[in-house]
């Protein structure tokens, strides 16, 4: 019954071609260092998803922002978790990215026919800083609104268009509720969409270069 | 394993992989649940008693209109809800009391004493009532509801029990 059910689905859809090309690639003999890729990928994934969970709650406005956390975390069965590993998460993503490229760096695996690779990996870091950045401001607490008030000004100090490009950021002149939203709106919409986009790029031309060698004395 | 008593590496990679991959999803899976359906799991407020008015401010057979608002916590805010209903005195014993609910059986909406028709008229599908409840035409479902727990306090006043939730 389920073998006829799978090959009806096979001979459409090519399961056994996938799981052979996806899955049972074959791989260079690697170590621990091979597997922060992935683990990239579980947390992106993990991110999104307890992301989605505290959207139930959360409530981007600065009059109930604080308060939803506030209730996030003593009201709400389990909350505590859902945030507390969206928060941890968060950190350790930037880590494993950074760990990553390192690991990529040291292996001179950027090299040909890589280059691309580590480009779009490049940008997949640079959005992941961005998603930390704009989620840090989402408790709507001192510290984030301070780290905020810092970060944009920091980036309003470009020479000629900083104070364009702090506007921008804020929404205006001052840290209100306009940024909130578009800080929000950036951390569940715009930035996850590019990172899923570039991860899709990302896998796709690891997938057809396959993973590189560990280099050898020689090299 | 065929035959054989031993667990082949594969086989026992496999069932340990599903064991230890259903805890861990139960782990989060269960919780995740929880936090999805928790508002639905919290009790509503408590039964209060409500004092609706003097006992002899109700006129024999003259409908008496009395409201009043109870505060509920939802999440992190506070939301009032509005209560109302008519008081029908029928004679001098204050046991022998009718208390309405003005919530329409139908879908919610207030009724309206209309003095004229002697009815109680529903703005939302035009439901009519008869001064005990009945339904006289349109769409409700069933009479209107009543307060059944009533007390007459020492000093004349009514008090209705208003249930939780």
């Amino acid at each position: 019954m389920w073998k006829k059910i799978y090959d009806w689905l096979d001979e459409r859809l090519g399961l056994q071609d996938m799981y052979a090309n996806l899955l049972d690639r074959p791989e260079p003999k690697g170590n621990w260092w091979n597997t922060l890729g992935s683990a990239s990928l579980f947390l992106f994934v993990m991110q999104g998803l307890t992301g989605i969970f505290l959207t139930v709650y959360y409530t981007p406005s600065p009059d109930h922002a604080y308060d939803s956390i506030q209730y996030i975390m003593e009201g709400v069965a389990f909350g505590w978790l859902i945030r507390g590993i969206h928060h941890w998460g968060a950190t350790l993503m930037v880590l494993v990215v950074f760990v990553h490229m390192l690991r990529v760096f040291f292996t001179a695996s950027f090299k040909y026919p890589r280059e691309l690779t580590w480009l779009i990996g490049i940008g997949l870091l640079l959005l992941t800083l961005g998603m930390g950045f704009t989620g840090y401001l989402l408790p709507w607490n001192q510290r984030a609104f301070w780290a905020t008030t810092v970060g944009t000004q920091i980036a309003g100090s470009v020479p000629f268009i900083g104070e364009f490009i702090l506007k921008a950021l804020r929404g205006g002149p001052d840290l209100s509720a306009l940024t909130l939203q578009r800080f929000f709106s950036a951390h569940i919409w715009i930035l996850p969409l590019l990172l899923a986009g570039l991860i899709g790029i990302h896998l796709f031309l690891i997938i057809k270069h396959g993973e590189s060698h560990f280099p050898s004395k020689e090299d | 394993m065929s035959g054989s008593k031993e667990i082949s590496r594969r086989d026992f990679i496999k069932v340990t992989t599903g064991i230890v991959g259903g805890a861990i999803g139960a782990a989060i899976g269960l919780p995740s649940i929880f936090y999805l359906i928790d508002p639905a799991l919290q009790e509503g407020g408590k039964d209060i008693w409500v004092s609706i008015g003097k006992f002899e401010d109700m006129q024999v057979g003259v409908p008496y209109p009395f409201s009043f608002t109870r505060v509920q916590v939802n999440g992190w805010e506070r939301t009032s809800n509005s209560f109302g209903g008519y008081a029908i005195r029928k004679s001098d014993n204050p046991d022998d009391l009718l208390i309405l609910n003005s919530r329409c059986t139908h879908l919610a909406c207030t009724v309206n004493w209309n003095a004229e028709a002697q009815e109680y008229i529903c703005p939302c599908h035009d439901a009519a009532f008869d001064i005990e409840g009945r339904v006289l035409g349109g769409p409700p479902p069933r009479p209107l509801d009543k307060f059944e727990d009533f007390r007459m306090t020492e000093d004349g006043r009514i008090e209705i029990l208003s249930k939780a939730g």
